[in-house]
């Protein structure tokens, strides 16, 4: 029952003469705007936008939503993305007029509210991280990476040490490496052990007096915890580096275990993921970084902190010998209200049990999965695990990418598919802590009928939703990315 | 409260699934010196209707332009927002979706931001527009490293003087472990000078950035700049306000190669910063060297009109360090209400919160500048802001206002140092910024204030 018409482009939708908002006219004398403005920078005419009613913007968008899956709609195991439920709560809260219509340039004397709850949310991730430096700013997950690769060169530099390398493993996000030549660094890659971890020997061979950075995601994108993280921050911190957490998957350890108890110098957070941010299509997100005692003079500024002998009063700084800024204003603050209401509703225990359940939920699904999809990796998993489709790629004919575009018919989204590169046909699932028993095992049921299905079949799904399997080689050769464009075809 | 949803029974259930015994276990995997021995020092946990009241209570402590009349600018402005992109963008299927990997799964988000693409390419006058960046700050940065990866040219980019100052703070920052010479040239007349840029510019500079409007409200002689970087073989860049070509030439007329703007304006509220909504656009040669993501139009297997994410080689999850850019979570939400609003306002509503805009700002300032010890800074065209100077300094100034349930500014002293604007001015000098939001009646308030 989709609606053809309210779909359409919007460019197709237009007709010359129909208006949705109107505005009051001038109560100002009404000046001719050319006397205001040089006529050399005033425009003919405004520009070609599309002309419509405000009903058919809304059904337009209306209809659109319905084409998306989304965590209030579906069970979206993202591996990764931690898709975790959105508590309403948090949209009411977020948009009470003392947040959401405050100027960003108001002075600290009239926003004690708000620098309240943002102090609050410092010490608290500061508390869940153990690393007590914390700047708010960045916006999202790779732009914390990028703030804190920043104030790792910044204190390299106040050292009077010329440091060029960052090394991750190969099972890193794609972002380690893309922060890391951003920053000016290059890239060193180390490819992991049979058992998908760090593989120590080679680290010690690649460890120098030229390592700025060691960048490891833990628990690592195999949803396994590195249990060698001591010794290898020992044998970065031996070389006088940094150890970078990326904090990706602290869905799995808030509440169990600290970066900053296990040899992280700095990480970040995905207020969007973790703190259930929530993800909105694509963001935004936040991501706040927290760092040892020693970098925190680094940090990008303001950052909040109780005003010196008045410890009810709040104020912004900037750090003595910050970086500087990474963008423009505070931070994503409207994210980061969300997260301080999560982190507010669960508490310490909640925030422990929030991580366990995800553990058992992963743990639980991974079991019921593993018949058909085995894990090579670690007898059990924390909050995600990555299986692999290569048995039925070479008994059947089946890859993953043809079992996740059949999942989309049954009523689920699918999990991140050939990510981490390290392993063969994967299939990363990442359930949370917020599905019940009866959703996994609906899910469960689902992949098994669907291995039990023909392989034309399954290269031909999804057969039920509005579309079905894009063309990508010529749109990449001759991209269209406007209505223009569409048009001058 | 964790909102967790499995009960005891099922929980021993799913252990027994696992072949464990207790949750412990299965935290085994972590190391036990590793674990922590007790509780996080957090703050109790709250109920719904307990963290309502909390937030109520902190919500009241702050000063809201909702109940005040908003004269801020320097960034970010008091944009009236209709209600539908409220309404649009609270649907949990936009707003609870992720990043559109799974093109069949997503085809609402892809719709929307393949129209977000054409109609912000269409207010900039350029060929294409990316689905978003974070911020008009990082995205001014972004926008100097493409134009560094379009010519090829490592050795210096110049900066006009009267750039949004946080954003060439940023841009000194992505460029601080670089061998790129960042050179700002000073604008104490309130816009450049060109032969200021002349002496500057050589033959391995990679673009000239210039803001119109600028920081201080101000007219650039946009297209004179611009002829004078393709000169030299350079990119112009441009950062603009998204609202200000309802009246304006757009940044393609005037010869920019690439543009960015902060689109907080269109339709996103003001929320202390952030989220806000980066724009970068360009010409059509430049395509694959956009930082960020695209949305393409294709067919699918039954040659049905469908939206896919295109020129995904570029990106940090295939690219990895040789990616245009690191940005993976963009701003998708805010890029969803600024293509909401602007299918509201269609031409003629944009045409009208310029041009309403831009009055009331000329009718403040006419009637400030009747005030004792008031003038504007520059005498300069402005758009919809201007320096204000106060003789009894810009603090004085926005105290005043304050008083009245007015807020001015940010004053100059608040902001980093700018070149060309000397250390007495910047104690006395403040912006004014004036949106279609304003009435008359709020300026005359405004202007008691400060008599």
């Amino acid at each position: 029952m989709r609606n053809r018409q309210a779909t359409q482009l919007l460019s197709e939708l237009s007709h010359g003469g129909r208006r949705a908002a109107v505005f009051p006219p001038s109560d100002v004398p009404e000046w001719p705007i050319e006397d205001l403005l040089p006529s050399e920078a005033l425009a003919a005419a405004p520009p070609a936008l599309p002309e419509l009613a405000e009903p058919d913007v809304v059904r337009h968008f209306v209809n659109l939503s319905t084409l998306n899956m989304s965590v209030d709609t579906h069970f979206y195991p993202l591996g990764s993305c931690t898709m975790k439920y959105n508590p309403k709560r948090h949209e009411r809260l977020s948009r009470l007029p003392g947040i959401v219509d405050v100027h960003p340039h108001q002075t600290a004397t009239n926003i004690q509210g708000l620098l309240e709850l943002l102090y609050e949310m410092q010490q608290m991730l500061a508390e869940i991280s153990g690393l007590p430096g914390v700047s708010l700013q960045p916006a999202a997950g790779a732009h914390g990476e990028l703030t804190a690769l920043y104030v790792a060169a910044a204190y390299f530099r106040a050292k009077g040490e010329h440091r060029t390398k960052v090394i991750f493993p190969a099972s890193a996000h794609g972002t380690n490496p893309a922060s890391a030549a951003m920053a000016g660094f290059e890239c060193v890659e180390l490819k992991e052990t049979a058992d998908g971890f760090v593989d120590l020997e080679q680290l010690k061979q690649h460890v120098d007096d030229q390592t700025a950075v060691f960048m490891i995601t833990n628990p690592n994108t195999l949803g396994l915890f590195e249990r060698d993280i001591p010794e290898i921050a020992r044998i970065v911190h031996a070389a006088g580096g940094l150890v970078y957490i990326d904090g990706a998957n602290m869905n799995a350890i808030m509440g169990i275990t600290r970066p900053g108890d296990f040899g992280g110098d700095m990480m970040h957070y995905n207020v969007h993921k973790t703190f259930t941010g929530p993800h909105g299509a694509g963001g935004p997100g936040s991501g706040p970084i927290c760092v040892r005692d020693f970098l925190a003079e680094y940090l990008p500024g303001p950052v909040i902190r109780v005003r010196p002998g008045d410890d009810r009063r709040f104020e912004l700084v900037t750090p003595a010998h910050s970086i500087g800024r990474v963008r423009s204003f505070f931070g994503n603050v409207g994210i980061l209200v969300r997260g301080y209401c999560y982190l507010r509703t669960l508490g310490a225990a909640g925030v422990r049990a929030a991580a366990e359940h995800a553990i058992l939920n992963a743990n639980y699904l991974k079991e019921l999965l593993s018949d058909v999809l085995p894990s090579a990796h670690g007898e059990h998993c924390l909050h995600e695990f990555v299986a692999s489709a290569e048995r039925l790629a070479k008994e059947r004919g089946i890859n993953a990418m043809d079992i996740a575009k059949r999942l989309l018919d049954y009523g689920f989204h699918p999990p991140t598919v050939y990510f981490p590169l390290v392993v063969p046909h994967a299939m990363m699932f990442e359930p949370t802590e917020t599905e019940s028993k009866a959703t996994l095992d609906a899910f469960s049921d689902a992949v098994h009928q669907i291995v039990q299905e023909e392989a034309e079949t399954l290269r031909s799904a999804p057969l039920t939703l509005s579309v079905s399997r894009p063309e990508e080689v010529n749109a990449t050769r001759k991209p269209v990315l406007t209505w223009t464009a569409c048009t001058k075809d | 409260m964790s909102y967790l949803f499995t009960t005891a029974d099922e929980q021993q259930q799913m252990l027994q699934r696992i072949g464990v015994d207790s949750l412990q276990t299965l935290l085994d995997q972590i190391p036990a010196e590793l674990q922590l021995k007790q509780p996080l020092d957090l703050p109790r946990a709250l109920t719904e209707l307990e963290l309502e009241q909390h937030l109520r209570e902190l919500s009241t402590r702050n000063a809201s332009a909702s109940s005040r009349a908003c004269f801020m600018g320097g960034g970010a402005y008091d944009h009236f927002i209709p209600s539908v992109v409220d309404e649009i963008t609270s649907r949990g299927e936009f707003y609870t979706a992720y990043t559109p990997y799974q093109a069949e799964a997503s085809q609402g988000t892809l719709q929307a931001f393949f129209e977000f693409q054409s109609m912000i390419a269409e207010l900039s006058g350029l060929d294409v527009a990316n689905a978003s960046l974070y911020d008009g700050g990082s995205g001014a940065a972004e926008a100097v490293l493409m134009a560094i990866r379009c010519t090829g040219r490592l050795g210096r980019v110049v900066v006009v003087g009267s750039t949004n100052p946080e954003y060439v703070h940023t841009l000194q920052t992505y460029l601080v472990n670089k061998s790129t010479e960042l050179v700002v040239v000073p604008t104490p007349d309130g816009t450049v000078n060109l032969a200021d840029l002349e002496a500057v510019i050589n033959d391995q500079t990679a673009c000239i950035l210039v803001q119109h409007p600028n920081f201080f409200g101000c007219l650039e002689d946009v297209a004179s700049i611009g002829k004078l970087a393709h000169q030299h073989g350079a990119l112009l860049v441009q950062s603009f306000d998204p609202l200000s070509v309802g009246l304006l030439k757009r940044p393609g007329e005037l010869g920019a190669d690439i543009a960015v703007a902060e689109g907080q304006s269109l339709g996103t509220p003001l929320q202390f910063g952030g989220p806000y909504l980066g724009i970068l656009t360009c010409r059509q040669q430049f395509v694959r060297k956009m930082p960020g993501r695209l949305i393409g139009q294709t067919v699918d297997r039954q040659g049905r009109r469908c939206f896919f994410l295109n020129l995904q080689a570029r990106e940090q999850h295939i690219r990895r360090e040789g990616a245009t850019s690191n940005i993976c979570t963009n701003q998708g939400l805010m890029a969803l209400r600024a293509t909401v609003y602007l299918s509201l306002l269609g031409p003629l509503g944009l045409k009208e919160v310029a041009e309403l805009s831009c009055r009331k700002a000329h009718y403040a300032a006419d009637r400030l500048c009747q005030v004792e010890g008031c003038e504007r800074m520059f005498a300069g065209p402005f758009f919809k802001e201007f320096v204000l100077k106060y003789s009894l300094g810009a603090d004085v100034a926005i105290r005043k206002a304050a008083a009245a349930g007015i807020d001015i500014g940010p004053a100059l002293s608040r902001l980093p140092a700018m070149e060309g604007v000397s250390e007495a001015d910047r104690d006395q000098c403040l912006l004014v910024a004036v949106t279609e939001s304003r009435t008359k009646a709020e300026i005359d308030r405004l202007v008691t204030a400060l008599s």
